[in-house]
């Protein structure tokens, strides 16, 4: 089985620019100056510039983290902090510049808005230059907006929850994006308020060297249900951009938040990225991930179960390929009795592609009676490709069940000869083995991205294998 | 046997050797199937046999040393498992694979595509569900990973309907009796009979006269340590039945403890 190179630039299908598209840019690199810039032409209010500059201080004072990817490719000097595309946001897309709607286009958002999405914010480098929400959603009270608005028209609600539960002090990359933050989206349910059908958000990289620091923070009231689903993209370069986004959730008593990540980043992305959400009693918080893109991904979507009852379900794939390290997993605490979770991770490496599943689990003391499962597996399709596994438990509560499950596998030759013997070719043989090692989680996406999610494996497959 | 070749297709196997990591498996294999005729193989567990199947199919495994595989008149040596499908072969497993995540339904369509016999959804459809009925196997397992959580008997019945939708030219059929009840054995007769009665030919390995009562074997091969000792008509059959293979292993001048340690699989 002969593995080519595969030429990166060719196979994905997003690696195009736009040349330069933007009405102000920042200067390279990092400083006081260019956080109290981005603070001043956002007109935010003097708190808003004080926790930025703190966070500055933070991530400064804070070393690079030694364990997990290698990190040690990224130069923040060389890193647009604050690249601003258009001077509105559009409302419609005729509002929206023409060489970035030529964009969105050809990524198909305004079409999928149109056929079965709810609301829709498109980001482009820093700033969201697209959003729209179902008029009977509004109507309701549902808010979602970029969280720059957010902060300018419903500064109450968004104070009260903001950096409560990712603290600027959190990681070097919450420091990062606590300091440079901008975009992103802003969501709140309003009690008893069920979003039947998807809110997307969609996020480009355009530029060269940038780096994307949206911040999203979403609040469902009690007894409401949001399914939140964001995509991403970037142009292919040789020199390497950075997005680092924080994700908070707040999920009230008996609410229900599903958040669905395609993260699809050219392979010169450096993807950094803190997500946590906390549930109180009965609510039900589901983290679905995929990782197909990036040069590097970290990235451990946690869940704080602080109320009794409540249930946490994290359920991510990665997808190594060539000179990719995906360094993904979960973490899931238990703070309150009576509180279940599930955690199902698959990973698929190939060439050179390296997977690592990352876990914590954790048990207060006076958690009892909690369940837990996690189930990691990985898949192998050649012999260079690499899998580990890092599960980490900390269980301090009796009456606790916790089942843990780990496999590597390679992609077996039986399976293919047996597919191969009926007429299929090897690389569509390996396609569909591989997914149908991650149908467990295709099945949990909508049907549109799970077609979207088996053609992207599709073309990651294709001249794997020879 | 050259004249009937130009007449009629056939899988002609000749003094073929094969080996497994470096261990010689097959050591002079020859036998001819005539495309329309049904051949038996025959023999004693580790003889070869299902090695014999994995060649002629082309698993990577099985590494042909020496001789030839002859299938329509071209040689079969270098070609990919895929394209030996589409010349019209098929092979039975003794235990097929399980391949999570991928429906049965989606397996076929694959299959058929594959082999350029691509069918309109609807007609694709309705020949699945035939063939599943005829079968007698439940629609539902349609949308079942292919062969995840069967049974032995299940498996088997679904190789036979992957037989009845694909129609190759010549099937060989590993023990697709065994683990089978006389119901379900029946089931699986007929339907590999019917794909016959349409010019199939079959070389069916089986260690039991049982299937062959209802698939007529129009000659008998028997093969041990590696290669065939014996050739014949039915009567081989019941000759078998009768003594065993110790006779023919002793005809054949093999130490029988020798023979069925020889080889293996």
């Amino acid at each position: 089985m002969a593995v080519a190179a595969k030429d990166l630039t060719k196979d994905y299908k997003y690696g195009f620019n736009d040349g330069d598209e933007f009405v102000f840019r920042a200067e390279r690199g990092l400083s006081p100056e260019v956080v109290a810039d981005i603070s001043r032409r956002k007109a935010e209010p003097a708190w808003m510039l004080e926790f930025r500059l703190k966070a500055l201080e933070h991530f400064r004072q804070r070393p690079m983290p030694s364990w997990g990817a290698d990190l040690s490719g990224i130069d923040f000097d060389d890193i647009y902090y604050y690249v601003k595309p258009a001077e509105e946001q559009g409302r419609t897309w005729e509002e929206v510049p023409e060489g970035i709607k030529r964009t969105f286009d050809r990524l198909g958002i305004p079409e999928a808005e149109r056929k079965f999405l709810a609301g829709v914010s498109a980001q482009y480098e820093s700033e969201v230059v697209y959003h729209s929400i179902r008029e009977d959603l509004e109507k309701l009270g549902v808010l979602f907006s970029d969280c720059d608005t957010g902060l300018r028209e419903h500064p109450e609600i968004f104070r009260k929850y903001f950096a409560t539960v990712i603290p600027p002090n959190d990681n070097k990359f919450a420091a990062l994006n606590s300091a440079v933050w901008s975009g992103g989206s802003f969501v709140y349910i309003p009690k008893g308020v069920r979003v039947e059908i998807p809110l997307q958000a969609y996020f480009r990289i355009n530029t060269e060297s940038m780096g994307q620091f949206e911040r999203t923070l979403i609040i469902a009231e009690e007894g409401s249900f949001v399914h939140y689903i964001e995509g991403c993209t970037a142009p292919t370069y040789s020199k390497d951009s950075l997005h680092s986004a924080v994700v908070e959730i707040i999920a009230m008593p008996n609410s229900h938040v599903r958040y669905t990540t395609i993260q699809n980043w050219s392979n010169n992305v450096y993807n950094l990225v803190t997500k946590r959400a906390i549930a109180k009693e009965h609510s039900v918080v589901e983290w679905i991930d995929g990782n197909l893109g990036s040069k590097v991904t970290m990235k451990y979507p946690s869940i704080y179960l602080m109320g009794e009852g409540a249930h946490g379900e994290v359920l991510s794939v990665a997808f190594a390929g060539d000179g990719q390290h995906q360094d993904a997993g979960a973490k899931i605490i238990h703070v309150a009795p009576n509180t279940t979770s599930t955690i199902v991770s698959k990973s698929v490496s190939k060439g050179t592609g390296r997977t690592s599943y990352r876990g914590h689990l954790k048990v207060y003391p006076k958690a009892h009676d909690v369940r837990s499962s996690v189930r990691c597996d990985a898949l192998l399709l050649d012999e260079q490709s690499r899998s580990d596994t890092y599960p980490y438990m900390d269980v301090e509560a009796e009456d606790v069940q916790i089942g843990h499950e780990a496999t590597v596998t390679k992609v077996g030759d039986e399976q293919l000869f047996y597919l191969q013997s009926r007429g299929i070719s090897e690389q569509e043989a390996t396609a569909m083995i591989v997914n149908g090692f991650m149908e467990p989680f295709v099945k949990e996406l909508p049907m549109e991205y799970a077609l979207e999610l088996n053609r992207l494996i599709s073309l990651q497959m294709e001249g794997s294998v020879g | 046997m050259s004249e009937s070749a130009s007449v009629r297709a056939q899988l002609e196997v000749r003094d073929l050797e094969v080996a497994v990591d470096g261990k010689q498996i097959l050591s002079g294999v020859s036998l001819t199937v005539p495309q329309g005729e049904v051949h038996a193989l025959m023999g004693p567990n580790g003889a070869g046999k299902t090695s014999l199947g994995y060649a002629v199919m082309g698993h990577p495994k099985y590494k042909v040393t020496g001789g030839e595989i002859r299938w329509k008149d071209q040689s079969l040596l270098g070609v990919l498992p895929e394209d030996r499908a589409r010349m019209g072969l098929f092979l039975s497993l003794q235990y097929p694979t399980a391949i999570p995540g991928v429906t049965t339904v989606n397996f076929l369509r694959a299959a058929l595509k594959g082999q350029g016999k691509g069918l309109p959804a609807r007609d694709f459809l309705k020949l699945v569900r035939e063939q599943m009925t005829a079968l007698k196997m439940d629609h539902s397992f349609m949308s079942r990973y292919i062969n995840d959580n069967f049974s032995g008997g299940e498996k088997k019945r679904m190789e036979i309907v992957q037989l009845a939708v694909l129609r190759p030219e010549m099937a060989i059929l590993d023990e697709t009796d065994s683990g089978l009840d006389v119901d379900a054995l029946r089931t699986v007769a007929e339907g590999v009979n019917r794909v016959h009665d349409d010019g199939m030919g079959v070389l069916i390995i089986t260690h039991y006269q049982r299937i062959l009562d209802y698939i007529k074997p129009d000659r008998v091969h028997v093969m041990a340590a590696g290669r065939v000792i014996v050739s014949g008509g039915r009567d081989l059959v019941d000759r078998i039945e009768k003594d065993g293979y110790d006779p023919m292993l002793r005809e054949a001048g093999l130490d029988i403890s020798a023979a069925t340690a020889a080889a293996a699989g």
